[in-house]
């Protein structure tokens, strides 16, 4: 079986948000870059099948050169093979038609992909793909196995979660329950030295438009101070969330 | 060129949100000059989306696509676009809509937004306001594409009626063996509860609790506001309550429009996943959590006096209102 897991370079989770050049980018200064939390669990998985069923793993992500610190991490945690494609990720359908791709020419039989990136939260690429390509998807999964070419896959719903049987070629999107937060590797320095000598291919892009752009960010309306209530006094709270603030 | 919204139903009922999606598109229809249709799957009464400013109902009856297949519904809402000559989709931000509407946008090439919570800025082209950075931000964008999927947020936009009447035609979805390749096995999902996404209001709980067996009163809380439960992520990863439950950056994100958080100090990820919920409730012992500069009333106090004393107090609440 062979394994891609598509990568996407974003802040660290912890990151505080603030935007530039007249609020129109990013602002990356003194911001840590990490692996998407919902792609690292798609990874882990993909560590899983490498190991118990000898699944080769590639990971791919489309980005400039300053996405290879998370790329080396990608393969310092075992992926065996890394691909670079070359380009700012203007949107997803861009992003969707490189990854489709690497896909195209790489005869994968899965690919695992996050729900969605903690950072544009667009959650499209892996489902576009699946259109571009044609493939099998599930999304927001929780669970994966695989046998033969046979797949069982269990997704989150709203309010609970759906077993679903499908086949190979698969596309996954991924979050946390594909594995669980205690099975998440930090990097060993053996890990470390390997990827050093991994190979990361870095590769044009193929012709694409994007389809949309963010012309603008803002960040949310600061916020009053908060009204404290004596624990003695919680009918006060009641009363206010009535008459005050309208929610009972 | 009329507008389109994909309207979710659950056992054939509209749900809550096909109801907000509707008024959405009306809005945007109105801006553009034209009129809505609405494409269903089973939907037991298609004509009442007439209240909500919907003039034509494609309702498609089948059998296979009962359980929800992303893909097929997919196909046959592509099919509409085609049929119709749709430019603009408008679907909800359910945990179906995100997984369908991707696909929709790889097979008519359109520009798709998630996470939308105003009416478009601009029609021309579409400018629409969304939620970016996991809730810390807010984006515009613009989308350049021939036809566009808007996402609207659960609970951003509100709901009017604007009652016109309803024609339903039943259409044929078109979909075809492939799509139907990827089959639902079994759903797993609590009858009658409130879910997350639905509900106006969550109660939600960390680890100040202690331990699972103390979720009782917050459960007795959350079951007399007719709320949904929720927890932080330290709760979920410590198998306290189901992965569904944890909200936050990683998790589900919440825009109900009451949010009560019980013991939950208000990490930066967890403050984020939930502030676009109206009005934030903190109880906590610390007065110096995080979560009380992000709320906008607070109690500082043992969840253990305050939660019951608070059901208590909104059960009088409750049977003097009733």
């Amino acid at each position: 079986m062979k394994i891609l897991v598509c990568i996407s370079n974003v802040p660290d989770t912890t990151s505080k948000i603030n935007f530039t050049e007249g609020d129109t980018k990013f602002d990356s200064t003194g911001v840590q870059f990490v692996i998407n939390p919902n792609d690292e669990f798609g990874l882990t998985r993909a560590m899983w099948f490498k190991e118990k069923q000898g699944a080769a793993v590639h990971v791919a992500t489309v980005g400039g050169p300053a996405t290879e610190p998370t790329i080396r991490k990608a393969l310092a945690i075992g992926a065996d093979e890394a691909i670079r494609i070359d380009a700012q990720p203007t949107d997803g359908f861009f992003v969707a038609r490189q990854l489709a791709e690497v896909v195209k020419n790489g005869g994968y039989d899965l690919i695992i992909a996050g729900r969605e990136s903690i950072d544009y939260n667009g959650g499209m690429v892996p489902g576009i793909m699946a259109a571009l390509l044609d493939m099998n998807f599930v999304n927001t999964c929780i669970r994966l196995d695989i046998e033969d070419n046979k797949a069982t896959a269990v997704r989150e719903i709203d309010g609970g979660k759906e077993k679903i049987a499908t086949t190979l070629p698969l596309i996954i999107g991924g979050q946390k329950g594909l594995v669980e937060e205690s099975d998440l590797r930090i990097p060993n320095m053996r890990g470390i030295m390997m990827a050093r000598q991994k190979k990361l291919n870095v590769v044009p892009p193929v012709d694409a438009s994007p389809v949309s752009e963010d012309i603008k960010f803002e960040k949310p309306a600061p916020k009053g101070a908060v009204k404290l209530i004596d624990a003695g006094n919680v009918e006060e709270l009641v009363r206010l969330l009535h008459n005050e603030a309208k929610v009972i | 060129m009329s507008v389109l919204v994909y309207t979710e139903s659950d056992n054939g009922k509209f749900k809550k949100n096909a109801i907000e999606v509707a008024a959405y598109a009306h809005e945007v229809a109105r801006q553009l000059g034209t009129g809505v249709t609405a494409i269903s799957f089973n939907a037991s009464d298609p004509d009442l989306l007439g209240t909500y400013g919907v003039s034509k109902v494609l309702n498609i009856t089948s059998e296979t696509l009962k359980p929800f297949n992303a893909r097929a519904y997919a196909t046959a809402i592509a099919n509409a676009v085609d049929k119709e000559g749709i430019k603009v989709v408008i679907v909800s931000s359910s945990t179906d809509a995100k997984f369908m509407s991707a696909i929709l946008a790889g097979k008519l090439k359109a520009g798709y937004v998630p996470n939308v919570v105003a009416a478009p800025e601009s029609t021309d082209p579409f400018v629409v306001k969304r939620t970016a950075f996991s809730n810390k931000g807010f984006a515009h964008t613009r989308i350049s594409s021939d036809i566009c999927i808007i996402g609207v947020s659960n609970n951003a936009y509100g709901v009017s009626e604007n009652r016109v009447t309803a024609s339903v035609e039943t259409f044929d979805p078109g979909v075809s063996e492939a799509d139907m390749a990827t089959k639902s096995v079994e759903v797993d999902k609590v009858a009658g509860k409130v879910t997350i996404a639905d509900a106006d209001i969550v109660v939600s709980g960390g680890r100040g609790l202690k331990g699972p067996e103390n979720w009782g009163m917050l459960e007795e809380l959350a079951e007399v506001l007719g709320a949904a439960t929720a927890c932080s992520k330290p709760v979920s990863d410590l198998g306290w309550r189901p992965h569904s439950e944890h909200v936050g950056q990683t998790g589900k994100p919440v825009a109900s429009n009451l949010y009560i958080a019980i013991g939950i100090s208000g990490a930066i990820q967890h403050l984020a996943g939930v502030s676009a919920s109206k009005v934030k409730v903190v109880i906590n012992t610390d007065p110096e959590a995080p979560f009380f500069k992000a709320a906008d009333y607070g109690i500082v106090g043992d969840a253990f006096e305050v939660v019951p004393l608070l059901t208590e107090k909104l059960r009088e609440f409750k049977a003097q209102n009733a």
